[in-house]
């Protein structure tokens, strides 16, 4: 095995249908032995990054390296190495769970028949029925036990849990634990942000074809903002010259004066030194959810509306 | 709440039953039309008829040999057979995309869960059934009628058929009932049908001019028991409508008693396994390519073993006609073996039909969406697609050999020389250079501009129209020589030709390879 220590490495892409721009210099990297998500809304272009990575899709422009080769020349060597779960699974109608199992097993170059038995009881999976009887969740756990039992170095999830419920989508992120525990890399492409909190080690958010941030959760919670609540003495002086405070409000009672207001992660420590000068009787703070973070690159709208409400 | 059903199944299904009722009037009413245009005199009529009254292939194929001398007797035999399977197909497709369809899907719940009676779905699907089988049992008596044949056997020919559809409207509800997929349905009341026409096959063989003892256990044989244009006589007509009473009281009963989404038939587990030939391109695209293979085989040998049993009685059957002569008599030839040459390139154009909807799978494949994930193994484009390629060139082969022989070895078995198996099976096989023509066209279609891929029918089209009406429409020659089937000699009245198979074949290979290119160079979605 050759050593690949960033086994998805893309850097300017460019993929245009026609007219539409639907990646527009997109940069991803992705390192050996991490659990990176791939977050963005609808159309933002996860599924058609996905497929430029598997040689499905000609690239435009820009550079994409997978497993240190060439996505587009070198596509059936390279995907002997790793595996894909769609987020919409279409399997043959007439084929039962475990033939199709086996089948895409054996194309990417075998199966692991004690991890194949162990996945179908863990999915709790029903191999003996056919294809045109699965449920959306059912054919995902097809196209999930099919990948997990692969031997490989490389797991492409496109938002590989739509249909299963939350029992199954717990299942499934102890297999994907698993997974990375062996050494093994993972790009996750998800909308369920509390599976990419727990399953992810970085996180890259794309909106309009571009990358708007990535990063390890930590490194992305400190580009954001942490809400505080505050009970103090005194009124605090200069909390609104501090730049990086957003939406503070001061409510002077009879007693305490309370204080409520956002500030960036940065400038925590300047902020929690002038509270401290105003005598802090009680104090809770609010890290910022990765939901936060997810709707302040995208949700324009429902940002404003927040806003509006704590208002 | 039965009514607005109905009202909205009959609008969704109004072109099918449109369709569905010309065509079936079209056969009814073409027979009477060509028996009239074949035959010149009736002396020639009288000739055909005994020669086709002793032929025991025609007889299973069509029925008992009744009033063969007359038009209308002629119209019976060849149609009604026929036409009986034809309205069984569209009474099974008619109640089973809105019964046991609906209910697979999931959208059948949907309307249940309104304010709607329990079998208000399935009442209404049965009554698009009858009176769709109503309108085609009308137009055909009509078209008989106005034709013009005796007004009573023609209403007899029209009820007939109308009752039999009805019979396996009910046969096709009670399939519904009791299988739990829409395959299941189809496969059990497709059986029905099958074995309603063979138990008369059976029959008839052994009875010649009146349905034999297992006729009489068949819709069919009832059917043709009412002796249209031949002394009619209506009491079988009263055990069609009490079969298609007993089916529908049968299917309620067991409608009352089962869940909702299942059948009372539990659906067979298949393998946990897959076997070892599954377990790559190759062996995918011959599961995904092997039923679609079988049938055409089968209809195949159906086909060339009905063109072989016309044996060399053809001078007789197909008249002495100015028409016929021009048709089948190329350049002064022998008469036998003009027929036989139409007949070799009408199986190739039918195995075409394969061909061409063998090559569009690879397509259908990208469509439904299973191409991804097979391409993210493994599996490269090239074999991907040569897997289809594969399956498409010997599946062509063998539909192609299968109808050739059949013709061969029926045209030996009724008195032709044995010679004449290897002469057809391989005057037939020539015509895999065309038919290949027509694959690489659709699959450069698909690997070019994939959104227009059904254009590779009108290749096939092309194809049947030159063939068929080139000379009589005088079509300039440029469009002749589109069909790549023209390009081969017409054997047996000409010799075969190497150089003109190895140019044609030559085309399709290029074709397919530019097809191999141009898909590893495009998108696949």
């Amino acid at each position: 095995m050759a050593i690949v220590t960033t086994p998805i490495e893309i850097c300017g892409l460019v993929k245009t249908f026609g007219s539409t721009r639907a990646l527009d210099g997109l940069d991803l990297a992705v390192e050996e032995g991490e659990v990176h998500g791939f977050l963005g809304p609808n159309g933002s272009g996860k599924s058609t990054t996905i497929r430029v990575l598997l040689g499905l899709l000609r690239k435009d422009g820009g550079e994409t390296r997978l497993l240190g080769g060439d996505p587009w020349g070198d596509a059936a060597t390279l995907h002997r190495r790793l595996a894909y779960v769609p987020g919409d699974v279409n399997l043959w109608p007439n084929l039962t769970g475990g033939e199709v199992i086996d089948l895409l097993g054996s194309l990417r170059g075998g199966i692991d028949e004690r991890r194949r038995a162990e996945l179908i009881e863990r999915f709790e999976l029903d191999p003996t029925k056919k294809s045109r009887g699965y449920s959306k969740g059912n054919r995902q756990k097809v196209a999930l036990v099919a990948a997990l039992a692969s031997d490989v170095e490389l797991l492409i999830l496109d938002e590989p849990t739509s249909g299963l419920d939350p029992l199954m989508e717990s299942v499934f992120q102890d297999c994907v634990e698993d997974f990375r525990a062996r050494g093994r890399t993972v790009l996750l492409s998800s909308h369920i942000l509390a599976e990419v909190e727990r399953l992810c080690d970085r996180v890259s958010i794309i909106r309009a074809g571009r990358r708007v941030e990535t990063g390890t959760l930590g490194q992305l919670r400190h580009l954001t903002r942490t809400s505080i609540e505050a009970e103090l003495v005194r009124a605090p002086a200069g909390l609104d010259a501090v730049d990086g405070v957003h939406d503070l409000v001061v409510d002077a009672g009879d007693e305490v004066i309370r204080v409520h207001f956002q500030v960036d992660s940065a400038r925590l420590d300047d902020v929690l030194r002038l509270l401290t000068a105003g005598g802090v009787r009680s104090l809770t703070s609010q890290p910022p959810t990765l939901e936060e973070l997810f709707l302040r690159h995208y949700g324009d709208r429902v940002e404003d509306e927040a806003e509006e409400a704590s208002a | 709440m039965t009514g607005v059903l109905l009202r909205r199944f009959l609008w969704r299904d109004k072109w099918m039953i449109l369709w569905w009722s010309l065509g079936t009037t079209l056969l009814y009413y073409s027979q009477a039309v060509s028996v009239e245009g074949l035959y010149a005199t009736q002396a020639e009529l009288d000739r055909a008829a005994v020669s086709m009254g002793s032929n025991t292939a025609f007889i299973a194929m069509a029925g008992p040999a009744r009033a063969l001398d007359t038009i209308g007797g002629q119209v019976v035999w060849q149609a009604t057979a026929f036409g009986a399977v034809v309205v069984g197909l569209m009474s099974m497709f008619l109640v089973g995309r809105h019964t046991r369809a609906e209910e697979e899907s999931g959208r059948d719940e949907l309307v249940r869960a309104a304010a709607v009676k329990r079998h208000a779905p399935t009442t209404a699907a049965l009554m698009v059934a009858l009176i769709a089988n109503a309108v085609v049992g009308a137009l055909v008596a009509l078209s008989l009628i106005s034709f013009p044949l005796a007004v009573e056997d023609s209403l007899a020919v029209g009820v007939g058929l109308t009752l039999c559809g009805w019979v396996f409207t009910g046969t096709a509800l009670l399939a519904a009932q009791l299988t739990s997929t829409t395959r299941a349905t189809y496969g059990m009341a497709g059986a029905f049908i099958g074995l309603a026409y063979l138990l008369r096959a059976m029959g008839d063989v052994s009875g010649i001019d009146h349905g034999g003892l297992l006729s009489w256990l068949s819709p069919i044989g009832w059917y043709q028991g009412l002796h249209p244009f031949s002394g009619v006589r209506w009491w079988p007509a009263l055990l069609l409508a009490g079969l298609t009473v007993a089916g529908v009281v049968v299917a309620y009963a067991v409608f009352a008693r089962r869940d909702f989404g299942s059948g009372v038939l539990a659906t067979r587990p298949g393998p946990a396994r897959a076997p070892a030939g599954l377990r790559s391109g190759l062996g995918l695209a011959w599961r995904l390519h092997r039923g679609a293979l079988l049938g055409w085989a089968v209809g195949m040998a159906f086909v060339g073993l009905s063109y072989g049993s016309l044996g060399s009685d053809v001078g007789d059957l197909i008249g002495d006609s100015d028409a016929s002569r021009e048709i089948f008599a190329q350049d002064g030839a022998d008469l036998v073996d003009g027929f036989y040459a139409i007949a070799m390139l009408t199986l190739a154009l039918i195995a075409s039909g394969f061909t061409v909807s063998a090559a569009l799978r690879a397509r259908g494949e990208e469509e439904a969406g299973r191409v991804e994930s097979l391409l993210a193994t493994g599996l490269s484009r090239r074999a991907w697609l040569s897997g289809h390629l594969v399956m498409t060139v010997a599946g062509t082969l063998l539909v192609l050999l299968v109808g050739g022989t059949g013709m061969g070895l029926a045209y030996a078995a009724t008195g032709g020389g044995a010679d004449e198996i290897t002469t057809y099976a391989a005057g037939t096989l020539q015509y895999l250079a065309p038919a290949l023509v027509l694959a690489a066209f659709a699959a450069l279609l698909h690997a070019l501009v994939p959104r227009w891929s059904l254009l590779a029918w009108l290749g096939l089209g092309v194809s049947v129209v030159v063939a068929f009406f080139g000379p009589l429409l005088q079509l300039p020659q440029w469009l002749q020589d589109v069909s790549p089937f023209e390009h081969l000699a017409l054997v047996p009245v000409e010799s075969f030709s190497p150089a003109a198979f190895a140019l044609v074949l030559a085309v399709a290979v290029v074709g397919g390879v530019a097809a191999q290119m141009a898909f590893a160079r495009r998108d696949v979605h």
